[in-house]
């Protein structure tokens, strides 16, 4: 699959036949296909994710060293996602056809259309370079976390405010709506007692649809900040061509959006009592 | 608007190489890093090429990166949807087993894997961008089939003998076409962000040649200098997922008349 001897490359071009010979038999090479792919899965199931070129030898504890910095990251981008998207959706339905409405609508086509790795580069020339404001290259502290963060999670408030004002101009219209207002409960009770836990669903729901963009968004957003994550090493380890290493991290990356799916499903269950006995 | 801005799109790729101002490699080396001026609108980048013509010339590499992958995407998504729902029994689970798995890698790191391996440039990039949207389509296309499957008519041609062939043609495909049209014109505005995310990562087309995504990454090292060159490339892959985004919405409300709004 992999165009190129591996044991050729790593051996570099000055090496001779024979320790090309060599590096081929102790990395297995010459085993037939069926034989290295069944050690490779026994290898995966003991931890043993092979032989990468970049760390000369197992990379997932170096992959692993760096899993805080990218878990920060998404973290950082739900948080922000639910703190934003989920008000800006509840003024624009309330506000329904005012001017919040209007604005939150163009401010989703917006953001749904602007690459996340040119929104992080406007900041960057914003808030870096003009006024000095953020550093945009690394991490040197929490501030650090600031634009990277705005970039990866814009698609993610424009979707879930899209989505909570839709919910809730549904709900607004619901008959037990009608019923609080008539028993004389203040419009702000009603939204924040009843209607808001309904429209936590698709909040939800949104975030789990788009755990994939989660995870590919890191990539980019890592690449185009430094920010040391899980990310930014598949990257370079793209460009070693240490293919050990970017398998290693897919498998990471499909590891968690499994993970997240589950939690998107029981946080479901948590939030809406309808599912329980389900 | 979308349809507008499109066929705006549609002819400068078409059209790019003639009514570029300039030559997109061609050098200005007393002019490098120019901002906008008379005789370059958009300024100059780091080796003094007019950064307008690059944009107008690269529209092709985007566009047709685009349009190829969704259409492929659309043809086999289709073709295993059709097979899957149809057929059912051991197709059917074998099909939908291999969707299921290959929806469990997000696309962006499953673009990334594929283009490391088959290397940059065009071929790699639309195989990348292809890859992560069949899945989704045929399990679209698979519903679909599934809701005319037992349908009368289907039964009935089933019956009378006519080969499966040409019952999908005739008689359960157009059923999804709509359904695909409409997914697929929305999917074309995911394939240029993806496919430009590629290009700023250094794995879509290779440098020389001037696609969005790669003169992105190029100009983010001269970002305190000359900042209008990562501002317009910006600008025009924005526009055009844009375009594609309202082109779908608008389809959708014309064609589809379940859907609300």
């Amino acid at each position: 699959m992999v165009p190129g001897d591996e044991a050729t490359l790593m051996a570099g071009a000055t090496a001779s036949q024979s320790d090309i010979d060599l590096l081929r038999t102790r990395l297995g090479l010459d085993r037939p296909m069926v034989e290295q792919y069944a050690t490779r899965l026994a290898g995966l199931a003991r931890g043993d994710f092979g032989y990468s070129s970049t760390f000369r030898g197992n990379p997932l504890p170096h992959v692993l060293a760096r899993l805080p910095a990218t878990l920060v990251l998404m973290a950082a981008a739900i948080t922000l996602t639910v703190l934003l998207g989920l008000p800006a959706g509840m003024v624009a339905a309330v506000r329904h056809n005012g001017w919040p409405d209007y604005l939150l609508s163009l401010l989703v086509v917006g953001l749904l259309a602007i690459p996340n790795f040119w929104l992080g580069l406007m900041l960057i020339v914003a808030l870096s370079v003009e006024r000095g404001w953020l550093p945009s290259f690394g991490f040197t502290g929490w501030a650090s976390l600031v634009m990277p963060t705005l970039a990866l999670a814009a698609r993610l408030v424009a979707l879930v405010a899209r989505m909570t004002r839709g919910v809730m101009l549904d709900e607004l219209a619901k008959d037990y709506v009608r019923t609080a207002r008539a028993k004389g409960l203040a419009a702000r009770a009603v939204v924040g007692r009843h209607v808001l836990r309904n429209a936590l669903i698709p909040t939800v729901t949104v975030i789990g649809l788009q755990t994939g963009y989660l995870l590919g968004g890191s990539v980019v957003v890592e690449r185009l900040f430094a920010w040391p994550g899980v990310g930014d090493l598949m990257i370079n380890a793209v460009g070693a061509r240490d293919y050990t290493l970017v398998q290693t991290i897919t498998i990471l990356f499909v590891a968690g959006f499994l993970l997240i799916n589950l939690l998107v499903d029981v946080l479901y269950v948590l939030i809406n009592p309808r599912l329980r006995r389900a | 608007m979308g349809g507008s801005l499109l066929f705006l799109y549609v002819a400068l790729a078409a059209l790019g190489p003639w009514v570029a101002p300039y030559g997109e490699n061609e050098q200005d080396l007393l002019g490098v890093l120019a901002p906008a001026s008379q005789e370059h609108w958009l300024g100059t980048d780091q080796i003094g090429r007019d950064l307008l013509s690059r944009l107008v010339v690269g529209t092709r590499f985007t566009l047709t990166a685009a349009v190829v992958s969704v259409t492929l995407a659309a043809l086999l998504g289709a073709m295993l949807g059709l097979a899957a729902g149809y057929f059912g029994g051991r197709v059917d689970t074998v099909l939908t087993g291999l969707a299921d798995l290959l929806l469990t890698v997000p696309n962006l790191i499953l673009a990334i894997a594929i283009a490391s391996v088959i290397g940059a440039g065009m071929s790699g990039l639309i195989a990348a961008t292809t890859a992560g949207f069949v899945a989704p389509l045929a399990r679209l296309i698979r519903s679909r089939v599934l809701e005319v499957r037992q349908e009368d008519y289907v039964q009935a041609a089933v019956a009378v003998g006519v080969p499966d062939a040409r019952i999908l043609a005739r008689h359960v495909l157009p059923h999804a076409t709509t359904t695909l049209v409409i997914e697929v014109s929305l999917l074309a505005g995911q394939a240029v962000l993806l496919g430009s995310a590629l290009g700023f990562l250094g794995l879509g087309v290779r440098p020389p040649a001037p696609e969005w995504g790669t003169m992105l990454s190029g100009g983010r090292e001269f970002l305190e200098v000359a900042p209008h060159l990562v501002v317009a490339p910006g600008v025009a892959i924005s526009l055009l997922v844009f375009a594609f985004n309202t082109f779908g919405d608008g389809l959708r409300d014309w064609l589809d008349p379940r859907h609300p709004r």
